[in-house]
């Protein structure tokens, strides 16, 4: 009998774990259930900034029978290690924002343990808070280090200060986003076992094992070694379940520590909405030199981000925004000054596109602002600014990609209508209460970690082959929703010539799997599925090499070489390591060189309605072109840029933070809004596949990619409509009547 | 104040079952599914009725189950994502929601294909504005509902609907 076609790149496989999710059967934190388990609830600071004076436990509770830790109760070191140790795991003498934990209980009764939690009462003595990062800035009260700055980068290319004298166009713009809330629909939770004997085992949602990890050695005192961290099906992250639940993991191993039981803790949507972690505020602002011919000759930048109250990963959030804020042009002079700065709100962390969708929002609306200064349509106006090959980025970096901007731009119009839309909407619209508008976006994403970064993680996957000849792929990336176990599968299916179902993705524990690094900034299938299919060949090598194996085989002598090796050899392993790139070349002193081994490239197109009496936007066309490398799976690949596109939408038009004083007052699903299924428009995707040579079979990272153009591209679009430009998202229907009366007045 | 009422019996009939569960008149139907019956696949996602992950069907309508006090159950028939599948076979909206890509995370995925049922069940051969209205109720921050708009497209093609 023939062998049957083992090719599995490019295809629509069924999801590995795609029949237990339709069923209901799939496992989350939250279907666990132990006998003697306690829940664990956490009390939370209610002032934005303070000294701690007294703990109140009130009357009424049988508090013999809780399990109460404070930050003395702590066994190590009280920090949640991740960049900077400024973050304490409980609030010992000060609180810093709202919401800060400063006491955990647990307790049998999960209703008993709210009303507890009720009873229980911080008394803060308030202290001067900081509420927006103008404030921070202007020092109106120093909360965080000498100056209020967790980080800040400096990026210069060439002279700027010498090309304001002769440009004949200075278009200046200043930019403002609001905070994301991440909304993945399985609220943060963890169970946790831990006592001196045992060490510590928790199982949780999240993104990064060995994140939390990390975090746990120090707040117990323990050897690495007597930490485990097993990830349970997690029910969506984009970024927010990347540090935050190093924090809940802590907490539910602490009070199984003091307790002796085993501990729950799981958020419910407010308190998972008001404590947990959001995409960064941020406020650009351009001065942009242009020639008469519409070249660019200088940009300077200024990119600030709203870090709240502790560094957390501020910095490598600062640095991603920073570096894609002068977008995929040519320019010959360039300065970004960016700084991530306090303010005494819940600390802001990792959100799909961290950082770049603030400061290319903020670009892609400039780039149509200056277009307009200098008389050219925003469309002619970057085509004479796109980076070409051999050009250099911000950074320095040389393209050495065979990018072509235009064409995604022209294909991105041509599936959109763009040019036909753009004159007759103009025409159409003289007279009418609802107006129709069309705009696009132009940029880039970069993918995997910043600069050294994927030098200094030297993630690690590991493969193994059983006597029957199935395989095991050993990684600490997550599933979360975007499909790391079938990309994993197709991979290492692909290379070993095996079938589907012979591969196993094992579940993230760390151990049992190796660190292949955190499942964030586009890197899994690119850098991790790079490591599969090296680990993959390196077994099929150590079998050849054997001399059991010859180049063409089918999936029973794989076995049968397999068998035999193990007789003789004992296990069948193979590991792979990361290795930069060639060439590869980054200063991390003066920010200069190869930021990220590749880009993803792409041209959105949004058109849409705004009804000037309500003064609501509905999109109601999206066409997303990216040229994303080799797609290994186009149902997920496609999935990944619809789902971006959508929360893209949300960001742009209806999901606004409400603050007051620090703390979140709409952190519920009815007052904060995300797009519905009656909300988004038809999203059209399409793929330019230009196969990168160091990724998986010619792949590079698109999961964060999609957030970054649909908001540009709407608020463009709002201008085309309307006239009116803005220069803040969300646009909701109160921002935009103020931006109309303003017009009109 | 009021007494706290105590424990009823409630008895009804869960994916053609008969159940008898003791539980407080107010606790929620999502609670009792999930921790007196086992049914974990109804899952919690808001707790106010926003979400649409903890939906089920009684006596044939969706209702979120977090927003219905046990009580009102009393003498009903409900039915969970738990009751879609025989053992055999996937109902044609799971198979569909696999073959389309309908489902990432998986978490919106049961209260998801137990709308796209129901609302196939009501309007066999649904307009996309059909579609969307009847699952305007159920939140998913992973697709941007468009694997999910084919899948019930997918569903209504393939025979079987309403099975």
């Amino acid at each position: 009998m023939p062998e049957p076609d083992r090719h599995f790149i490019g295809k629509d496989v069924p999801r590995k774990e795609g029949r237990a999710k339709v069923t209901g059967e799939a496992r989350y934190v939250d279907d666990l259930q132990f006998p003697g388990m306690l829940y664990g609830v956490t009390v939370r600071s209610a002032s934005a900034r303070g000294l701690i004076r007294e703990i109140r436990f009130g009357k009424g509770i049988p508090w013999k029978e809780f399990t109460i830790v404070t930050a003395k109760d702590i066994p190590g070191e009280n920090y949640v290690a991740l960049i900077t140790h400024d973050q304490p795991y409980l609030a010992d003498t000060r609180v810093n924002h709202p919401e800060e934990p400063v006491v955990l209980l647990a307790h049998p009764d999960k209703y008993l343990l709210e009303e507890a939690r009720r009873a229980v009462t911080v008394v803060i003595e308030p202290q001067l808070a900081i509420f927006s990062l103008d404030d921070s800035l202007a020092k109106k009260e120093i909360i965080w280090g000498e100056d209020n700055v967790f980080k800040s980068y400096t990026v210069e290319k060439g002279n700027v200060d010498d090309v304001w004298s002769r440009a004949d166009f200075i278009v200046e713009g200043e930019y403002r986003t609001a905070a994301q809330e991440q909304l993945y629909i399985e609220t943060n939770g963890m169970i946790a076992i831990a006592n001196p004997a045992e060490g510590v085992t928790v199982w949780g949602s999240m993104q990064c094992p060995y994140y939390v990890h990390k975090a746990l050695v120090p707040l117990f005192g323990l050897p690495p070694e007597k930490i485990r961290v097993i990830q349970t099906e997690t029910g969506g992250g984009f970024g927010g379940k990347e540090e935050y639940p190093s924090i809940i993991a802590g907490h539910a191993a602490l009070l199984a520590w003091k307790s002796g039981k085993r501990v729950k803790i799981v958020y419910d949507r407010a308190e998972d909405m008001a404590a947990t972690t959001k995409r960064h505020p941020s406020r650009t602002r351009h001065r942009t030199a242009v020639s008469k011919d519409g070249k660019l000759l200088g940009m300077e930048i200024d990119f600030v981000i709203d870090g709240g109250a502790y560094t957390t990963l501020s910095p490598v959030v600062l640095s991603r925004g920073t570096i894609h804020a002068a977008g995929p042009y040519h320019c010959p002079n360039v300065r970004i000054h960016s700084s991530a700065v306090a303010t005494n709100a819940p600390p802001h962390g990792a959100f799909r596109g961290f950082g770049a969708p603030q400061s290319i929002f903020a670009l892609e609306r400039h780039m149509d602002r200056v277009a307009r200064a200098v008389g050219l349509a925003p469309d002619e106006f970057r085509r004479r600014n796109f980076i070409q090959p051999q050009q250099t980025l911000a950074t320095g970096q040389i393209v050495r990609e065979k990018v072509d901007m235009d064409a995604l731009m022209e294909r991105a119009f041509e599936l959109s209508g763009y040019r036909e839309k753009i004159a007759r909407f103009s025409k159409e619209n003289a007279g009418r209460q609802r107006k129709k508008g069309i705009g696009f976006a132009t940029f880039m994403h970069g993918a995997g970690f910043t600069g050294s970064g994927e030098a200094y993680l030297a993630s690690i996957v590991q493969v193994e082959a059983s006597a029957e000849g199935r395989v095991r792929v050993l990684a600490a990336s997550t599933e979360i929703g975007q499909g790391t176990n079938t990309v994993f599968s197709q991979i290492a299916a692909e290379t070993l010539g095996l079938d589907l179902d012979r591969i196993e993705i094992v579940r993230p524990d760390t151990g049992s799997v190796p660190n292949s690094g955190p499942t964030v900034a586009s890197r899994t299938c690119m850098v991790v599925g790079k490591l599969v299919e090296t680990a993959a060949l390196g077994l099929k090598h150590t079998l050849t090499a054997a001399g059991l194996l010859a180049e063409r085989y089918t999936q029973d002598e794989f076995a049968q070489a397999c068998k035999r090796y193990i007789e003789v050899h004992g296990p069948l392993k193979s590991s792979s390591q990361y290795q930069p790139p060639p060439g590869i070349q980054w200063d991390d002193v003066h920010y200069k060189g190869d930021a990220y081994g590749t880009y993803a490239w792409a041209a959105y197109v949004a058109e849409i309605t705004v009804d000037l009496v309500t003064c609501e936007v509905a999109v109601d066309d999206f066409v997303a072109v990216q040229e994303v490398g080799k797609v290994i799976h186009p149902v997920l690949a496609a999935g990944q840029i619809e789902g971006g596109v959508a929360q893209a939408i949300g960001y742009a038009l209806y999901e606004n933070v409400v603050w007051q004083e620090g703390r979140m007052i709409n952190g519920q699903m009815t007052n904060y809004i995300m797009p519905t299924a009656a909300d988004v428009p038809p999203i059209r995707v399409f793929f330019e596949e230009r196969p990168y040579p160091y990724g998986p079979a010619g792949a590079k990272g698109i999961g964060e990619l999609p957030m970054d153009g649909p908001a540009p591209s709407i608020v463009n679009a709002i201008e085309h409509a309307t006239g009116v430009s803005i220069h803040q998202i969300p646009v909701t229907p109160e921002v935009l009547m103020q931006a109309l009366e303003a017009v009109h007045a | 104040m009021p007494e706290t009422p105590g424990k009823v019996e409630i008895t009804c009939t869960v994916n053609g079952r008969k159940q008898s569960v003791h539980a407080y008149p107010m606790a929620r139907l999502l609670d009792v599914l999930r921790e007196e019956l086992g049914l974990t696949g109804t899952k919690e996602g808001c707790g106010e009725g926003e979400c649409g992950a903890c939906t089920v069907e009684i006596d044939g309508q969706i209702v979120n189950s977090c927003l219905v006090p046990v009580l009102q159950v009393d003498g009903s028939n409900i039915r969970t994502i738990e009751g879609l599948a025989s053992e055999k076979q996937l109902h044609a909206v799971q198979e569909a929601f696999l073959a389309c890509g309908g489902a990432q995370c998986g978490i919106c995925t049961p209260g998801m294909v137990m709308a796209a049922v129901n609302l196939l069940e009501r309007v066999p051969k649904p307009t996309e504005t059909d579609i969307r209205a009847g699952l305007a109720g159920n939140l998913c921050r992973c697709t941007g509902y468009m694997k999910i708009f084919e899948a019930v497209v997918r569903a209504c093609q393939s025979t079987g609907v309403g099975a």
